[in-house]
């Protein structure tokens, strides 16, 4: 057993500052996750050469994998850190910012790019109003299952962090909406304008610049079948654009 | 009307669907929240949603839910609301089935319903185990609508500091803080929502995120808005211990049937599944034959705990089994997939083949800022209509979801928040919606009441930005941790209560020389910790002098004469319905806090001994 836990910090003071690293050093105590180790360097933030330091800035607000707050790269990793036990990692332990995203300081990143790819594939189901117009559609329970397993996207980014066509030189969507676009399309009413979804998956940056590397499903903390969401994405844009051009 | 503005302050489900209602009215919404809303805690609700649909053909009604609901929050709760929630239950539950809700079907494509503790009936719709991030989930898309169209505003990295009231005590807005460029603005708006529940930090680890500080419930309470029931806080009987956080093991897991044991024999180390049925005590099903294993929250707690103070824990431990080993794996996966990937990521064993090792952590609070509801005269009932309805004791300032008072009284029963909080929502939403229209030709200009506000919070924020004492908040707030934790949670006791408000007196002397270790002027989250610590430690105040005055036992407040004789009836002070069916009223002073009691409306249910 390690008789202290040793974590580098790739640190970042404000968006257009340049990057440097820090160490920390702090005793060993079992069953600890990186989360619980910058909270316990916040308590009396030093470097591991005993400099003053601040606390480490990261963002977390549930600490059980569901909120999808604390995504970062651990030991060059796009993980959560809640989720990321310190027995079971290499140190000493590199954490650093998601890639993809733009840094704000430290190990917070703006995601909201992914929130407005949400906004771009209508990831809603569109509902006349919240008046009681009693059950919604039936819906066979093995359906269901698969469906569930899309709504269960925590909007982390890690799969946007790990794949190589998300880059400064693309506009591409990504896994997450991909597999919200089917999400949507699969339920009842939401299948009443798939199309709409299909066309904003047809446009610049859509589900044909997936260079299907596959690494998203592989990052996929939930893991949600997001290899297959595309490619069901892939084939109904296809068919949707071979009717559309003949006009059936 | 033209530039109709409100303010709702939280993204979760009561945030989100008040939004969502008065966005439906035509109504701009500026909506704040600490975080994208999208991570709101309301995602970590699990369970599942009460509505009384009567799938199963057993014979429920939203009668019976009323019942359960008043019975199981130990008569404290003014019934009129609690009554409309629960026959609103089933539309609310059918409303989120059409925003796309994935919920658990049966084989004819129907809602599913599970049990849940404190009925008997099959009454909570669910989505595998992740039914409150489901939830969530559809009315973020639906609010996602709304600022497509322009009518939702969102602030999302800003905090809430503190109400802006006019010469008159109106709320006539916000002043919040951008968690990035650390900016303070004031905002303007016709009434002020604030859904942003609850206090779980104040309590160091508990099931919460680590954002449920209730630094906005305390920061309007003192700014005015007064404080009801604090002391009730619910202690989930169920959490899996942490060194960062108590992370929930849903009721879900024993309402598809999960069994709580200890080994009969003190100190039995023997592998869990080689101990005989014979050599296990399953103590819940022996000591309430009705209900077994979904005895209401306050009683799973109490027994768990008494059972490890009898020296039953796991080794010794504060431990004990929650098994589901005896359930098929497929159903397990297709129920509760979700809590038991938790479990199996956060401790290592999976629970379809070990039983899970669980504690009671603190999870909820039933008490939170004071709202009221219109009432029909003649009928009784709560008036849907009112702009009453979710308004705080602060004109223009209302209230929803887990930061709010209502509903649950002394316990409440799992499943119900979720529904809670929609309710909440979706009364509150129009209801700010009415009072605006009502007020806005007759309220005085309250410019200079947005500048001083403003001018009061970059002063704060500035002096802040300087402190160099020699305590670290985060230290100071684990102190504060401690002591709420093991004095004002699963069993109370007046010295320890008397204790532990020296205590927090102490912690804010100390509050007072707490130095910065961060001198950054952008994206300072120890400045913003710094202020939500003093709001944490006013508001742990209110909870520990309520739990101190209220000497009597009701729900989750147990109060025992003697702490060394143990968590068992005998020690315990009865409930004491003359002097404490009332509902607690705390109002902010300098010298702390001041509390009264006003009657609790049970017009509807006469109260009566509870026994499960």
């Amino acid at each position: 057993m390690p008789s202290s836990i040793r974590l580098s910090v790739k640190r970042q003071d404000t968006p257009t500052s340049s990057p440097y690293w820090e160490e920390y050093e702090i005793p060993y105590q079992p069953r600890q996750n990186v989360i619980s180790v910058l909270m316990e360097i916040a308590k009396d933030p030093k470097t591991r050469a005993g400099k003053a330091t601040s606390p480490v800035v990261y963002d977390r607000a549930c600490l059980e994998e569901v909120c999808g707050s604390c995504a970062m790269r651990i030991n060059g990793v796009a993980r959560m850190a809640c989720t990321a036990l310190i027995d079971s990692l290499e140190q000493p332990i590199r954490l650093e910012p998601m890639a993809k995203f733009p840094v704000q300081r430290d190990l917070s990143v703006d995601r909201q790019v992914m929130f407005d790819s949400l906004k771009r594939i209508k990831g809603w189901i569109p509902i006349d109003g919240t008046y009681d117009l009693g059950p919604g559609p039936r819906m066979p329970e093995p359906e269901r299952q698969q469906a569930y397993e899309y709504s269960k996207c925590i909007t982390c980014g890690n799969c946007l962090d790990v794949c190589p066509q998300v880059n400064g030189r693309s506009n591409f969507i990504g896994a997450a909406p991909i597999a919200q676009a089917r999400l949507f399309n699969s339920h009842p009413t939401g299948a009443m304008n798939a199309g709409e979804r299909l066309e904003a998956l047809m446009a610049e940056g859509g589900v044909d610049d997936c260079g299907n590397a596959q690494n998203c499903v592989r990052a996929c903390p939930k893991s949600i079948p997001l290899t297959t969401a595309i490619a069901e994405m892939y084939r109904a844009t296809t068919r949707y654009g071979i009717k559309k051009l003949f006009g059936t | 009307m033209a530039n109709e503005r409100i303010v709702v302050v939280g993204g979760g489900l009561a945030g989100l669907m008040t939004a969502v209602r008065a966005a439906e009215l035509g109504v701009s919404v500026d909506l704040f929240s600490i975080v994208p809303v999208k991570r709101s805690h309301s995602v970590c609700a699990q369970g599942g949603i009460n509505g009384a649909v009567n799938t199963k053909g057993e014979g429920d009604s939203t009668a019976i839910h009323f019942d359960d609901t008043v019975y199981g929050g130990d008569f404290l709760a003014d019934q009129p609301p609690v009554k409309a929630m629960c026959d609103a239950a089933p539309g609310i539950i059918n409303l989120l089935d059409r925003m796309g809700v994935m919920f658990n079907r049966t084989p004819e494509g129907l809602l599913d319903f599970r049990r849940f503790g404190g009925t008997k009936f099959h009454r909570t719709a669910f989505a595998g185990a992740t039914t409150g991030q489901q939830l969530l989930y559809a009315l973020d898309e639906q609010c996602r609508r709304y600022e497509v169209s322009g009518l939702v505003r969102k602030y999302e990295a800003w905090e809430f500091l503190g109400l802006v009231r006019d010469v008159d005590g109106n709320c006539r807005g916000i002043t919040a803080l951008d968690w990035y460029s650390m900016k303070i603005e004031s905002f303007p708006a016709s009434a002020v929502m604030l859904a942003t529940g609850g206090p779980g930090i104040v309590f160091g680890r508990s099931t919460n995120s680590v954002i449920n500080t209730g630094t906005a419930a305390s920061a309007a309470y003192q700014d005015g808005a007064h404080y009801a029931n604090g002391e009730f806080i619910q202690v989930h009987p169920t959490s899996i211990p942490g060194t960062d956080k108590l992370r929930l093991m849903s009721e879900s897991a024993r309402g598809e049937g999960g069994r709580v044991w200890v080994p009969r024999t003190q100190g039995d180390t023997r592998d869990p599944k080689s101990i005989p049925e014979g050599e296990r005590w399953y103590f819940l099903e022996e000591k309430y034959p009705a209900y077994g294993n979904l005895v209401p929250r306050d009683i799973a707690t109490r027994e768990i705990f008494q059972v490890c103070l009898q020296g039953y824990g796991l080794g010794g431990r504060r431990e004990v089994y929650l098994d589901l080993t005896h359930i098929p794996r497929k159903e397990l996966d297709t129920k509760l997939g979700g809590i038991l990937e938790i479990y199996e990521k956060f401790v290592g064993d999976d629970p379809r083949e070990v039983p899970m090792k669980v504690f009671p952590g603190m999870h909820y609070s039933m008490g939170g800022l004071w709202v009221q509801f219109g009432k029909n005269e003649s009928t009784g009932a709560l008036d849907e209509t009112s702009s009453k309805n979710q308004s705080t004791n602060v004109p223009g300032l209302f209230a929803s979801g887990e930061v709010d008072f209502s509903i649950h009284g002394a316990n409440r029963l799992g499943a119900n928040s979720l529904v809670s909080c929609l309710y909440a929502g979706k009364i509150g939403g129009p209801a700010m919606v009415r009072y605006g229209r009502e007020t806005s030709s007759k309220l005085p200009a309250a410019d200079g009441a947005f500048t001083e506000a403003k001018k009061r919070w970059d002063a704060e924020f500035a002096r802040l930005a300087n402190v160099s004492g020699p305590e670290n908040p985060h230290v100071l707030a684990q102190e504060m941790g401690d002591w709420m934790t093991d004095n004002v949670t699963v069993v109370r006791e007046n010295g320890k209560l008397k204790e532990t408000e020296t205590k927090l007196q102490e912690l804010e002397e100390r509050w007072k020389n707490v130095g910065l270790t961060d001198r950054s002027g952008y994206a300072n989250r120890e400045i913003s910790f710094i202020n939500q610590l003093r709001n944490m430690l006013v508001i742990a105040r209110v909870m520990t002098r309520g739990a101190l005055m209220r000497d009597e036992s009701r729900g989750a407040h147990f109060k025992v004469r003697d702490l060394s004789k143990g968590v068992t009836e005998e020690n315990a002070l009865p409930r004491d319905d003359a002097n404490f069916l009332k509902t607690t009223i705390a109002e902010h002073s300098a010298d702390g806090p001041k509390i009264s009691y006003a009657a609790v409306d049970t017009s509807l249910i006469e109260p009566r001994a509870r026994k499960y």
